[in-house]
């Protein structure tokens, strides 16, 4: 039979396969690194060139032409294949993602390069120069045409980049075993079998990276969030994901929202500028608990008079994206390589009860909500008297205290446990989008009253003065409910890890 | 010589045995040892050789306390603070402590044995005294109740049972009970609370620390005659998971089986700690190094008067008072104590070794003073195992295995908070056999290899990956652990027989209470420092 039309289906397969790398690479950049027209640019810009360094290449095969297309078949198969799994990690795991991406980028381009000119020059015997050409070129450029329509209607939809990146790396390794048959006549018998056995290996591998354990993210994970995973690693503390959507970027950690980039400022200013509002000398030596993502610092640095800002949190893995990772380093305003700024990796129950530092003027408790245990330390008796041990008499503590409408004994629990260690508190609530209705608590060891007016010359995207006043008001669904006996949160009870288990259960 | 799977069927049963010996011999690339091997240092004693003073050896003091436990070292302590300087403490171990003793590392303490206390009942003025020194009493409450410091009360989560391949949070397991498991438990609970408010006529308690304030009156002395396992049988107890919450609390609290555990005992471990019926027992005091916190306060008081590593091997009365003799391991000298009285803190049943002229004319009977041995492993972890199931309870400080003849594990970082990398779990075997005498000398006949790959094997049925977790494993033999409150022990008469001096020699140890807790070594310590400072 004439072999020529299946031949040509090749082209069509392999010119699709040659896009959606490039497509993929070009993606992962601009999710990972941001700015996507100089991300899409370079990578098409060096995709491009690679493919013209892969054609003046093939000229240099001189002999076993056939084979040689089907070893390149399963190379890129393997390089392709694995491009966005590679791409992921690198960007997890190495400090120099952008030389791993251009080099893969580059990879990938010279074989595919070399690709068409060796299937041109298979099939120069079968046909006349100007059919060739025109038949080649016209399935190469469908080829582009199917990739660059499926890409972003159903393969990043449907199948994530990962998934994507493996499914076409079959497909190309697929050319290649088909090509054993379909090119049988010009290999050399004896090399046949190699070519299958090498085929049906490179399949097998591509198979189970698709079927077994998807390293970066599982099926599970991307149903789980709405919008594309960019980042994700499993720290020894958490699992961090960051994800990239229309709204903006978002930080996951253990599957829990941290921010989202759409209205953060929200949070982070109701956060930290009311402490400084009630704090009555010059703020100069701030401490952070938790807050890894820099975000409430980036907000503290706006005060010209702070000398110093002691951030305590956890996991150094988190303290290292926010400071190396370009998404988080622009959101924070790179406050993490400001020189006033330290980051202690430590829990921070376990730090208050060994440091020998010095009071401090104001402190910013920012840790994720109290849904086990080893978070629920961070919220008891003993740990608010740790803090006290760390204060002046006329310091400001501001703490982040969950949502007082979907947790609303959790919230009062929290108010309540400090008041119980000696605070006089102002409980006080604002609306951040992502997150719902959001509480605080404003605490300090002496009698004050609630601030009422915003720092002056510092600039805020949502506090003004009369936003500032009203957080201190409670709707008669978030206030203190009088009917309730709420307990104290001590280490011996833990009694806000089951409240607020019970409460948040309610909307899972 | 046992092989392997004979060894794990007898300590962790043949199913696990058979699982574990299917897989071979584990590659283990731990390291540790045995801790404080001073068992064959003990059996000196035994063989009562003449131990001739040389004339300089000779020294004078006061009082002399024998072995640095609970007792011993309370007896050393109170002396200090009634400003009494003229004794001395000797302990053959070069550790103090006996089963409170605890080790330090670079991440946290960690003990070998004993690691709670109850907050003692306002009433137990005398162990008050002791907390409030060490200050960990933060105030009292409007009826005089101790409000002990947040911190030293056993941190929430305290306790997990792990059942079926699943973690629950607390002891008793609450998981697929049936009605009839409820209703027992129910009515298990109102039996305690009968006698939690029992009263006799003098209003004494019919259980509370120490055992010496307890009621005599007849009825509750009655239950010494029968074991806990026939009183159970008696009441109609027959729910699989009641008797086993029974038997754990045995073979925790005295190292038995409810067979061997007189009623008496059973019933005082869970009713001395609750102050009435229907309020919740006393909490936990509890740091990592365990009651090695109270040993360590007790030596930092008494650290001039204390000479370990050395060997009590005779006490000889005379009309002058006690001759004590001893050998100093360091030196390997027979040194000489003339004393005017002394205080005799090792188990009793060592009496009739040590004590001249006490075989041919005892004051009690020493052997009624059975005890009963354990092991104790520490692991150096790496990590914390994970929890095979997201809905799992998480690590808590008690960890206990429904089926396992372990106590299952405490988690010594727990009470500091650290909750996320290296960590040290103690795991606590006792032998609980039939025969107490040949569950010593089976523990004994196994080394650290063995004794390991118990543990291990044991904990790999919740935790697949703890080999590859472990870093060291370090094992005490406790050959005599603590004392048996066996039926019929109790109330015999031979305790009471027990606490009068044999001539100048008063008896200080828990042996006494026949009930091995701290509160009652101290009492003990206590109340013979009274006698010999008279």
């Amino acid at each position: 039979m004439n072999k020529t039309p299946l031949l040509f289906l090749n082209v069509l397969i392999i010119a699709t396969c040659g896009l959606i790398y490039e497509l993929l690479a070009g993606t992962l950049a601009s999710y990972v690194l941001g700015d996507s027209i100089t991300q899409f640019s370079f990578i098409i810009g060096i995709y491009l060139f690679a493919m013209g360094v892969g054609s003046y290449l093939s000229k240099f095969i001189e002999n076993k032409v056939a084979e040689k297309f089907i070893d390149i078949e399963y190379a890129v198969a393997i390089l392709g294949g694995f491009s966005a799994p590679i791409l992921y990690f690198s960007f997890a795991y190495l400090t120099y993602f952008n030389v791993i991406l251009y080099l893969m980028v580059f990879g990938i381009g010279t074989l595919v390069g070399l690709e068409i000119p060796l299937l041109m020059r298979i099939l120069q015997d079968e046909l006349d120069f100007k059919d060739l050409v025109s038949r080649v070129l016209a399935f190469d450029y469908i080829g582009a045409l199917v990739a660059s329509l499926l890409f972003p209607l159903f393969l990043v939809p449907k199948l994530g980049l990962v998934r994507t990146s493996l499914v076409f790396g079959i497909l190309n390794a697929v050319v290649g075993l088909w090509g054993t048959w379909l090119l049988h006549d010009l290999l050399k018998k004896n090399s046949i079998m190699f070519l299958r056995i090498k085929g049906g290996f490179v399949l097998l591998i591509l198979l189970s990276a698709l079927f077994n354990a998807n390293y970066l993210t599982t099926l599970a994970e991307d149903a789980l969030y709405n919008d594309n995973i960019i980042y994700a690693k499993t720290s020894l503390y958490q699992r961090i994901v960051l994800t990239s959507g229309k709204t903006g970027y978002a930080l996951f950690l253990n599957g829990n929202l941290q921010f989202n980039t759409f209205d953060e400022h929200r949070y982070h200013e109701a956060l930290v500028h009311p402490a400084f509002a009630s704090f009555d000398e010059t703020p100069r030596r701030i401490l952070v608990l938790g807050g890894g993502d820099g975000l409430a610092v980036r907000e503290i640095l706006k005060y010209k008079s702070v000398e110093s800002v002691t951030l305590v949190d956890l996991d150094p893995a988190m303290t290292n994206i926010s400071r190396t990772l370009p998404i988080l380093s622009e959101v924070n305003k790179h406050s993490f390589d400001d020189k006033r700024v330290s980051v202690i990796n430590a829990d921070a129950f376990v730090w208050l009860d060994n440091t020998d530092a010095k009071p401090f003027d104001i402190a910013i408790v920012d840790f994720p909500d109290p849904n086990n245990f080893a978070l629920g330390k961070l919220y008891s008796t003993r740990f608010y008297n740790l803090l006290k041990t760390k204060l002046k008499p006329n310091s400001s503590v501001v703490i982040q205290s969950t949502s007082p409408l979907n947790a609303r004994i959790s919230y009062w629990c929290i108010i309540k446990t400090l008041e119980a260690t000696g605070f006089q508190v102002k409980p006080y609530q604002t609306t951040v989008p992502s997150f719902g209705i959001w509480g605080y608590a404003l605490a300090k060891l002496q009698p004050f009253e609630s601030p009422t007016k915003v720092p002056d010359d510092i600039e805020l995207q949502f506090l003004n003065n009369k936003t500032l006043a009203s957080m201190f008001d409670f709707s008669a669904d978030t206030q203190k409910p009088e009917d309730k006996d709420i307990e104290i949160n001590r280490l011996d009870n833990q009694s806000l890890v089951r409240y607020y288990e019970a409460e948040w259960s309610r909307f899972e | 010589m046992f092989t392997r799977r004979e060894i794990l069927k007898a300590f962790v049963g043949l199913p696990l045995a058979i699982a574990a010996c299917k897989t071979g011999v584990p590659s283990n690339d731990f390291d540790g040892g045995i801790i404080g091997a001073s068992n064959n240092v003990g059996h000196i004693l035994r063989e009562r050789r003449n131990f001739e003073v040389p004339e300089n050896n000779w020294k004078d003091t006061k009082i002399a306390i024998v072995g640095g436990g609970v007792a011993g070292l309370t007896a050393a302590w109170k002396m200090k603070q009634k400003g009494f300087n003229d004794f001395v403490l000797l302990e053959l171990e070069n550790r103090l402590g006996g089963t409170s003793t605890s080790s330090t590392s670079n991440l946290v303490k960690y003990p070998w044995g004993a690691h709670y206390l109850p907050v003692p009942f306002k009433e137990n003025t005398e162990l008050i005294e002791l907390l409030d020194e060490m200050r960990l009493i933060e105030s009292r409450d409007e009826n005089d109740n101790l409000v002990i410091s947040e911190q030293y009360l056993t941190r929430d989560p305290e306790e997990r049972i792990f059942y079926k391949g699943r973690w629950y949070e607390g002891l008793y397991l609450n998981v697929g009970a049936s009605e009839k498991d409820l209703s027992q438990a129910k009515a298990f609970q109102k039996e305690l609370d009968y006698w939690i408010d029992w009263r006799d006529a003098e209003g004494k308690r019919a259980f509370v620390v120490p055992v010496v304030n307890c009621s005599t009156d007849t009825e509750v002395l009655a239950l010494d005659k029968i074991s806990f396992a026939e009183w159970l049988k008696q009441k109609g107890f027959n729910s699989e998971r009641l008797i086993w919450y029974c038997d754990y609390a045995c073979r925790d609290d005295y190292g038995l089986q409810p067979s061997q555990t007189s009623a008496w005992a059973g019933l005082f471990y869970f009713c001395s700690r609750t102050p009435k019926s229907g309020v919740e027992s006393q909490p936990f005091l509890t740091f990592p190094e365990g009651n090695g916190k109270y040993v360590n306060h007790f030596v930092s008081k008494t650290k001039e008067n204390i000479q370990s590593s050395n060997i009590v091997v005779e006490l000889i009365p005379n009309e002058n008072g006690v001759d004590v003799i001893y050998l100093d391991t360091k030196t390997n000298q027979i040194n000489g104590f003339h004393c005017d009285k002394a205080i005799f803190a090792a188990p009793l049943f060592t009496a009739q070794y040590l004590i001249r002229g006490f075989r041919e004319n005892p004051s009690f009977d020493s052997n009624e003073f059975q005890h009963n041995s354990w092991f104790v492993a520490n692991l150096f972890l790496k990590d914390r195992p994970k929890n095979n199931f997201a809905k799992d309870f998480p690590l808590a400080w008690d960890n206990v295995l429904y089926d396992s003849k372990s106590l299952g594990y405490v988690v010594a970082t727990h009470q500091k908070g650290i909750d996320y990398g290296q960590t040290i779990l103690t795991y606590y075997y006792p032998m609980a056999t039939e025969n107490l005498r040949a569950g010593m000398q089976q523990l004994l006949s196994l080394d650290w290899k063995e004794l390991a790959d118990v543990c291990l094997t044991d904990l790999e049925q919740a935790h697949p990956e703890i080999r590859s977790l472990t870093n060291r494993i370090d094992i005490m033999r406790w050959g005599h652990a603590m004392i048996s409150p066996r039926t019929n022990f109790m109330w015999n008469g031979e305790r009471e027989k027990a606490e009068k001096p044999f001539r100048n020699i008063h008896f200080a140890h828990s042996d006494l209470s026949g009930i091995a807790i701290f509160e009652e070594a101290f009492h003990h310590g206590l109340r013979a420092t009274d006698e010999v400072l008279k």
